[in-house]
């Protein structure tokens, strides 16, 4: 196939192996871990440095062609599909620790390096860097801040945005800008660092990142509850809270969760409970023990049926299984995967269930929830398969219903996932029509011609909204 | 709630491959995967790369798009299918349970349906893969030719004069590793039958391979030593073959089938509680006998009562030869095994370290017993090698026709071998153990570290123990 007008000047900026047209590298690039999504673009760029990633950036406004930039397009937003084509951006190459500042407890990186070797490199030097989304083996701290992505750790120590202190990014025109620094008290205008976190790449492109980093817990200690009575759960969570105690973990897991993950590892789970909490504190050891053994008390006043405290970390890594199996053993379950991330307030954690299973019946869909209970982030997960078109079509309607029940408890449509162009069509619900414009306009000062990520954020229409029937 | 399963897409290609490869895989694997990348860490030409059509959930993406009717396959398709290592060590890690291994034998096996292979591939693909491993008797002949080169001088000739400087250098390097031939196989050496030792616990075959039975004839010998003193009557079926691993990944699908019904019709014949393999490339095929001919309704139900009987040497013996219960492993291997007991464990002055063969690992799950074995062996320390999980880059004939990306993949292997500091460098597969071989010998290491089967190195500690020779 001929090249592209542009080919030859990105090929000039960073060689001819790391600017691609061919087929192989198209189809590599045209679906990230979103199901039923997928574009063609046109190139695939691998650029080394920021200068290069500047420079590319000219050239394409140049030529008005858009650009996707992403890490390992693990997210399940379509975020980093190329729905309009253009170039990807594949941020790979540059994935250095450029300095760990033990003075200022900062890390400053490029973002291209996996999550997971960041964490291990800062364990290792008896730091701790907190965000740790499931993904984290693959996913990159590029993507992770492109996402604001969060994880199991979220209720007690924040999510990304929490630790994203400065940045450096290449606008669309090409120019670079830097933001924030290792700084805990920056007020000089506004806060552009955290207006980037979790802009989906539709603002710039981040080549740099400075992180903030804590020293780590000196003990953790874990334990499983489990109820017959779906609300006891609900109340623990939010007695626990009252009771003055954030815990590390407070994941779980509804009945057609637990069903299927017993079915897949065969841990003898009693399929008669409505709902398992798997609980983790960490701390100094003192603290740890008292507020476990609290839980613990609290667990049982609220008439958990089965309560236990692992005695060590073998124990503890048998407890954490169940969770752990929560997302294999479901998506085994059909071809198709549709994982969701509506978050309520923690107090309707029990209502927002209730209505989840309630919608899964009327559209005759199936739909399991498990999710992080501590911060109302709930995963209803739908498996189907994406070759029964009526089948799917049910499995979005009932989705619609899940965000619209989301938002009416006073959540939102996405939690952790983002955006991108799965949840376009519905942002409107949760935003506004004004906070929508605002949005776009602001869309509009960083990006006046469309280049960065286009097609994500905002959809052509919203979605109608669904009329509620209630009982 | 639905049961109601979805064909294939409904497509007519114009590119040949296209509609080979539309018919010839499993359409519903390819669905399967979510794109969800768990996979990519997991690969190693990933992560030599970086690079996404060279991992997993890539070359998925490209297979499918190949059957989609969204690109035509080139000759950049057919290489990047052909650099996969076949490790599989995608299979444990995905969540939604893909069957890789299939899917890139398939697409390989539509590739060779169309290959326009040069003359003289074609006549060392078909000498080799038709003319020479389905042959034992052949095999054996080969071996004797290689044996007659290392024994009359000509190997020294040969190196001596600079003849093997005319081979390309990875070729030059394998051939300064090759263990001596042996001329007599296992069955030559110890008959059809071996006996237990002790009370009868089952009766087991040995599948003694092709190539083991060839290059590593006394690994054959000492496995059915170790299975004898473990409690197992030993039968060895004359009539079995070649496995058909290496015909299977590299497309040679039908041979694969002809030699598996081969040795079905063997072992059934023979009628045995198990069916040893000391080689987890063979016996990961072995083990997927059910798959391979599950289309084949005459051999089906046979090919599954095989493939539930396959087990590897190291499981066997810890799970079910002469060890009163699992707890207590560790002293009754020693009992099973005949290792001295763990008495002077402060004299542990020998390090052991391991190298696991993926087929092993990855298909048949035999990951803990070569370990429970080592860590039983009294005066030795075994030292976990780092990422001893990750392919050595042997991976069949991959480092024959893969020299550049195998020698990488060796290289980061040494880097990990060399920090162990062992003395032993264990494996489970002939292959890997040729590579480690020859990773040891380009390192200069060959003085400090050997590269040794498990079983040899297990069956020697008994020999010593029990005052053999």
């Amino acid at each position: 196939m001929a090249d592209t007008a542009f080919a030859a000047k990105l090929r000039k900026i960073v060689g001819d192996r790391y600017y691609r047209e061919d087929m192989e590298a198209r189809v590599a690039h045209s679906y990230d871990g979103t199901p039923m999504l997928q574009a063609l673009p046109d190139g695939v760029v691998y650029p080394a440095s920021t200068a290069e990633v500047s420079a590319i950036m000219k050239v394409l406004a140049e030529h008005r062609v858009p650009l996707v930039s992403r890490g390992s397009g693990s997210n399940l937003c379509g975020g980093t599909v190329p729905v309009e084509g253009g170039v990807v951006m594949v941020m790979h190459r540059m994935n250095r620790i450029i300095e760990v500042d033990l003075e200022n407890l900062t890390a400053t990186v490029q973002p291209g390096i996996i999550t997971a070797e960041f964490i291990a490199h800062i364990e290792s030097l008896g730091l701790f860097y907190p965000p740790d989304p499931s993904s984290m083996r693959i996913s990159t701290i590029g993507g992770n801040i492109a996402e604001c992505s969060g994880g199991l750790r979220g209720l007690k120590y924040g999510t990304t945005k929490d630790y994203v202190i400065g940045l450096e990014a290449v606008l669309a025109s090409g120019e670079i800008i830097r933001t924030g620094g290792k700084l805990m008290k920056d007020v000089a205008g506004y806060d552009l660092t955290k207006l980037l976190v979790g802009s989906e790449g539709t603002l710039a492109i981040i080549t740099e990142a400075t992180l903030k980093l804590i020293p780590p817990p000196r003990a953790k200690k874990t334990m499983l509850a489990m109820y017959r009575d779906l609300y006891g759960a609900a109340r623990t969570v939010s007695r626990i809270i009252e009771a003055r105690i954030i815990p590390a973990t407070l994941e779980f897991m509804d009945n057609p969760t637990i069903r299927v993950v017993d079915d897949f590892a065969k841990l003898g789970l009693p399929l008669d409970m409505e709902a398992i909490l798997l609980i983790e504190q960490d701390g100094d050891p003192e603290a740890v023990e008292r507020d476990i053994a609290l839980i613990e008390e609290l667990c049982i006043a609220e008439h958990a049926d089965r309560v236990q405290v692992a005695a060590d970390r073998d124990e503890a890594e048998r407890l954490l299984t169940a969770r752990r199996s929560a997302f294999t053993a479901l998506a085994r379950l059909r071809p198709t995967t549709i994982l969701e991330d509506a978050t309520v307030p923690r107090s309707r954690i029990a209502d927002m269930v209730l209505r989840i299973n309630e919608i899964a019946r009327k559209y005759d869909v199936t739909i399991a929830t498990f999710g992080h209970a501590g911060d109302g982030n709930l995963h209803p997960t739908a498996t189907t398969d994406a070759r029964d078109h009526d089948e799917v079509h049910r499995v979005e309607q009932a989705f619609a219903e899940i965000f619209e029940a989301s938002i009416e408890l006073g959540g939102t449509i996405t939690g952790e996932h983002g955006v991108g162009v799965v949840k376009a069509p519905y942002l409107e619900w949760k935003v506004g029509s004004a906070g929508l414009d605002m949005m776009k306009g602001i869309k509009q000062a960083f990006d006046p011609h469309r280049l960065l990520n286009p097609g994500k954020l905002f959809a052509k229409e919203t979605r109608k909204r669904v009329v509620l029937q209630h009982d | 709630m639905t049961s109601q399963t979805f064909g294939k897409p409904d497509i007519e290609h114009a590119n040949p491959l296209a509609r080979t490869m539309l018919k010839k895989l499993d359409y519903d694997q390819l669905t399967n995967c979510m794109r969800c990348g768990f996979c990519l860490p997991a690969c190693p030409t990933f992560r030599e790369t970086g690079v996404e059509p060279e991992s997993p959930r890539g070359r998925i993406a490209l297979m499918k798009a190949v059957v989609d009717g969204v690109m035509e396959p080139d000759q950049a398709f057919e290489d990047q299918m052909n650099h996969c290592l076949g490790c599989r060590a995608c299979e444990p890690v995905c969540p939604a349970d893909v069957k890789y291994g299939q899917l890139i034998e398939q697409t390989r096996d539509a590739i060779e349906d169309h290959a326009e292979h040069s003359v003289a591939v074609k006549g060392v693909r078909k000498l080799f893969f038709r003319g020479v491993f389905p042959h034992q008797s052949r095999m054996k002949l080969l071996g004797r030719s290689l044996r007659l080169y290392q024994k009359s001088g000509l190997q020294k000739v040969a190196r001596g004069t600079g003849v093997m400087k005319l081979f390309p250098s990875h070729m030059r390097e394998m051939e300064r590793i090759l263990p001596e031939a042996a001329s007599q196989g296992v069955i030559e050496r110890l008959g059809e039958r071996y006996p237990a030792k002790g009370e009868r616990i089952a009766t087991v075959a040995l599948f003694r391979g092709c190539i083991m039975d060839v290059l590593f004839a006394d690994t054959n010998v000492n496995t059915v030593k170790l299975l004898s003193e473990a409690g197992f009557d030993v039968v060895i079926p004359q009539t079995q073959g070649c496995c058909g691993a290496l015909h299977a990944h590299s497309g040679e699908m039908d041979q694969a089938r002809e030699l598996a019904r081969v040795n079905v019709k063997a072992f059934k014949d023979a009628g045995v509680d198990y069916i040893v393999s000391n080689a987890g490339g063979c016996g990961a095929l072995l083990v997927e006998y059910d798959h391979l001919l599950h289309e084949d309704t005459a051999w089906a139900d046979d090919a599954a009562w095989f493939a539930e009987r396959v087990v590897d040497i190291s499981t066997i013996l810890v799970e079910k030869g002469r060890v009163p219960a699992f707890a207590e492993a560790v002293t009754a291997t020693h009992a099973q095994v005949g290792l001295a007991p763990t008495s002077a464990s402060s004299e542990a002055s020998v390090t052991i370290t391991y190298q696991d063969s993926c087929h092993l690992r990855n298909v048949m799950k035999g990951s803990a017993a070569p370990r429970k074995l080592m860590q039983s062996v009294a005066g030795a320390h075994f030292c976990e090698m780092r990422e001893s999980d990750r392919c050595c880059g042997s991976a069949g004939i991959y480092n024959v026709t893969q020299p550049e990306m195998a020698g990488q993949i060796l290289e980061h292997k040494m880097a990990h071998a060399n920090a162990t500091q062992a003395q032993y460098m264990l494996t489970s597969n002939p292959g890997c153990l040729l590579q480690m071989k020859l990773g040891i010998d380009k390192h200069g290491r060959s003085e400090d570290m050997k590269a040794m089967h498990i079983v040899d190195y297990l069956y020697e500690r008994i020999a010593q123990s029990s005052g053999e020779a």
